[in-house]
């Protein structure tokens, strides 16, 4: 437990991925079975112990220290959790601290009644982090931010697999998971992935812009609209049913509409929309549905979710990611002809004949639910990752619009010492007729290292305000802003709101006074 | 005020040691206890900016403390240097004035006061756990005991001082290929951490930020052994890969550290043990090492000293006071000029 929960502190300080991957690594070769499997299911979500909530936890500190001294502790730290791990005393005649292992096994096994018992035993034999981490581990939200997908690339990367060969067989594994490290660090075969509603870890494809479109020979091609929604996985076997996002993620609970209309056993591979009638709504109706523990009958009414499928992995027991595109696209026009489905549709194919017909199909399509066009070999087998060449993303050019600088926050990590996250504005009408510039986002990216050091160097020479990390900076240099969508927002103060804004150009040659105003913006919403 | 605990006939402890602008004044020796202005007559606990202030007609104060003084304030020509070793006590006015270790840092001393058979203790700031570069704190029994109060609250709990340098070696040793920036307070702690260091059996280079250069030698020339220790600035073809760099907590997100490979910013303090302001910090390795008192120190210290009386000042005052008073000690805080929250 010790050393799991040096490990949570480490990863909650520390800012950047590879660290926190390196973090991960160093742990799981160096714990023995099984407390480095409880480790990942820690760190992937899949703990979950139903006897023991933070509840429980309430008067805890009172039996401590006085009531005085715990508020004014609590409201000093502000994190219960936290303040009852800083204030208790370890006890040396505790005895040693549990393993993980221990603590999973027990809490799984414990009833609410025997709980608060085990739990101060373990408190007074901990240090105040590995109070912490048991808390944190009570809660069930570790809160130090490491995804799912990157424990997973953790352990991957200790065995020297790929990721994906994780992905492929984690939902048939569970915690705490030894034939999955018996595998990656000791040869044993691979575990099976023919368990019941498995992940397949998705195909990815490559931006490409038109001038290496001219390269590639359109007749090897297949076009099809790239929809602005979410990629999704529907994963059906053996009476399992599960809704995938494309990183793995089972986002089955958020959309139990579309889980309820499986009514089919197969792998598909479609994009996850929101759909009233036959038009698809924008990409902010279907955020709503996003990251929900549970869905009222509200939710599912006045944003109904839809599956537009475009591949099909597995069908009648067969694994097809071996035929070609053209194979498996045959495959999934005849089954879903066979029965009308209205939660799923197929994603029609675009034809064309040259580079130029389709480049002109792309201009004239404007609609809010497309993003571009997605290209794809016609003997394409299924692979796993992004592999080079089969597969591409013709993207929509993206919009442009001259904002001018406000006010600029350092980094963090790598990029603490450079003024890196820029919130930018456009011109519009205060009070008392005066021009007066209003935020419409930030951006922290798009930009070279080079560039960065520039705007950096600018941002100090040019600052008239300091609040903590943020400067305000007058108002003299215009950035060209990339952005994908636009949108009307009632949460900023422009009333605008920008999909994926980053810098593209430095404008050092446009005066402030000539940037865009908001107006021009909201002609831009669709 | 209170003064039930001494006779009605008892000398009032604060007829003779009293706050004022200036800061803390013991009336019958004519002399301030680390004022926060230039005084006449001053007596120094300890040489951190916030106790030991420049332009003193005279300072009393450790050879240590005196030594430190010097380094920082040009040589002080214009200052009368007292200098009074621990243990020794010297008469100012009606008073006796003497200094007992506290623990704290190179020199630092807790001023003993006498005056007509009451005994009053400054202890300025001090901590109970052992230090490699100063002596440890002595009790010393007396009537009133005035205490500081940094990390007065229970949360406060200082984990072992060999348990956080371990967490900063594993980090070395987890992240060979980049360079470990370790902010420190240049006087105190900076030197502790390099002892720290050796005494876990780092004995490479460790580089120091430019500002922490005169310092450290005063501590080598006090004959405490700083190992082999180089300012970044005499660097030749050095790229840092897995160095440990000793700097000012305010160099930390400064352009200094843009020479360095892919820096891991560890901050040293006693702060870090609460994860809010480890990160307000941009701790990306928190380590809790503080030359305050933690709670359980400060609580045992009042034991120990057995004082009827306490004053509490610079800090958390009303927990320390709430808790002095529920073990039966006439507690109150005491507010002076001039103290605010240090680097700790």
């Amino acid at each position: 437990m010790q050393a799991f929960a040096r490990l949570l502190d480490a990863l909650s300080f520390q800012p950047a991925r590879n660290a926190k991957l390196r973090l991960i690594e160093t742990y799981l070769g160096e714990t023995p079975d099984p407390d480095r499997g409880w480790a990942l299911a820690a760190l992937t979500g899949g703990l979950d112990f139903p006897a023991a909530k933070p509840a429980l936890l309430r008067g805890f500190g009172q039996e401590k220290i006085s009531e005085e001294l715990f508020v004014m502790s609590y409201d000093y730290v502000g994190d219960l959790a936290e303040t009852l791990a800083l204030i208790w005393e370890t006890d040396p005649a505790a005895g040693p601290p549990p393993t993980l292992g221990e603590v999973v096994e027990t809490l799984q096994r414990a009833s609410r009644s025997e709980t608060p018992a085990i739990l101060k035993r373990w408190l007074d034999s901990l240090d105040a982090t590995g109070r912490w981490a048991l808390l944190k581990l009570l809660t069930g939200a570790l809160r130090v931010g490491v995804s799912a997908r990157l424990a997973k690339q953790a352990a991957a990367n200790i065995g020297h697999q790929p990721v994906d060969a994780v992905e492929e067989i984690w939902h048939g594994l569970s915690a705490p998971y030894r034939p999955l490290f018996d595998w990656l660090l000791h040869g044993a075969p691979r575990p099976s992935s023919n368990a019941g509603g498995a992940f397949l870890p998705p195909m990815l494809a490559n931006p490409i812009d038109r001038a290496e479109l001219d390269t590639l020979d359109p007749a090897h091609f297949r076009a099809e609209w790239k929809w602005d929604g979410i990629r999704v996985q529907i994963a059906s076997s053996g009476g399992v049913k599960r809704l995938y996002s494309r990183a793995g993620e089972d986002v089955s609970g958020a959309f139990p509409d579309i889980v309820d209309a499986i009514d089919f056993e197969g792998v598909f591979d479609g994009e996850l929309l929101v759909r009233r009638e036959t038009a698809v709504a924008p990409f902010n109706d279907l955020q709503q549905r996003l990251n929900r523990k549970t869905v009222t009958p509200k939710m599912l009414k006045e944003h109904p979710a839809h599956v537009r499928l475009y591949d099909v992995l597995w069908l009648e027991g067969q694994d097809l990611r071996g035929l070609s595109f053209d194979q498996r696209r045959a495959r999934l026009e005849a089954w879903i002809a066979v029965k009308e489905r209205p939660r799923f549709d197929l994603s029609p194919l675009v034809s064309f004949r040259d580079w130029t017909h389709l480049a002109e199909q792309r201009e004239a399509m404007r609609t809010d639910g497309i993003e571009g066009l997605m290209l794809k070999r016609a003997d394409s087998a299924y692979l796993a990752g992004r592999p080079k060449g089969p597969w591409f993303k013709w993207k929509r050019d993206p919009m442009l619009a001259d904002c001018v600088l406000m006010y600029a926050q350092r980094g963090h990590g790598k990029r603490s010492s450079f003024y890196s996250d820029f919130t930018f504005g456009c011109w519009r009408d205060g009070a008392e007729g005066k021009r007066e510039l209003a935020p419409v986002g930030k951006a922290y990216f798009g930009f070279t290292d080079e560039e960065l050091r520039w705007l950096d160097k600018w941002v100090r020479d040019h600052t008239t305000n300091r609040f903590g990390p943020v400067r305000e900076v007058s108002h003299g240099l215009v950035l060209e802003i990339a952005f994908d969508g636009i949108a009307r927002s009632t949460r900023h103060k422009s009333g605008v709101s920008m999909r994926f804004p980053r810098i593209n150009r430095i404008r050092t040659d446009k005066p402030a006074e000539e940037a865009d105003t908001v107006d021009s913006l909201l002609r831009l919403v669709p | 005020m209170t003064t039930d605990t001494l006779a009605p006939t008892a000398l009032n402890p604060r007829s003779w040691l009293y706050p004022t602008p200036r800061g803390l004044y013991c009336e019958p020796g004519d002399f301030y206890v680390d004022p926060a202005f230039a005084v006449a007559r001053a007596v120094i606990t300890h040489g951190h900016g916030d106790h030991a202030r420049p332009g003193h007609r005279a300072a009393l104060a450790t050879p240590e403390t005196l030594a430190i003084m010097r380094a920082r304030f040009q040589d002080m020509p214009d200052t009368v240097q007292q200098p009074l070793k621990y243990g020794e006590s010297v008469r100012m006015g009606e008073v006796e004035v003497g200094f007992a270790p506290a623990g704290h840092i190179l020199g630092s001393a807790q001023a003993v006061l006498a005056y007509r058979g009451q005994r009053i203790v400054v202890s300025g700031d001090f901590k109970r756990r052992p230090d490699p570069t100063c002596p440890p704190f002595e009790p010393v029994p007396c009537d009133v005991f005035i205490t500081e109060a940094t990390f007065a609250l229970p949360v406060f709990h200082h984990p072992s001082d060999a348990g956080e340098i371990g967490k900063l070696l594993r980090s070395v040793a987890t992240f060979p290929e980049r360079t470990h920036l370790v902010g420190v307070y240049a006087l105190g702690k900076c030197q502790r951490v390099i002892r720290l260091l050796r005494q876990a059996g780092y004995d490479k280079r460790i580089w120091l930020h430019g500002s922490l250069l005169s310092l450290c030698k005063l501590y080598q020339d006090h004959g405490i052994d700083l190992g082999d220790v180089a300012p970044v600035s005499e660097a030749i073809l050095e790229t840092f890969k897995g160095a440990i760099v000793l700097c000012p907590p305010s160099a930390l997100a400064d352009r200094w550290t843009r020479r360095f490979a892919d820096p891991i910013a560890a901050v040293c303090s006693g702060w870090m043990g609460v994860r809010a302001r480890a990160r307000q910090r941009g701790a990306e390795l928190p380590l809790i090492i503080s030359d305050h008192a933690d709670w359980a120190e400060l609580t045992q210290t009042l034991k120990d000293v057995g004082a009827p009386k306490v004053w509490v000042t610079h800090g958390r005052e009303e927990a320390l006071v709430h808790y002095a008073r529920s073990i039966g000690i006439d507690a109150e805080a005491l507010h002076l000029a001039g103290r605010e929250e240090e680097e700790s």
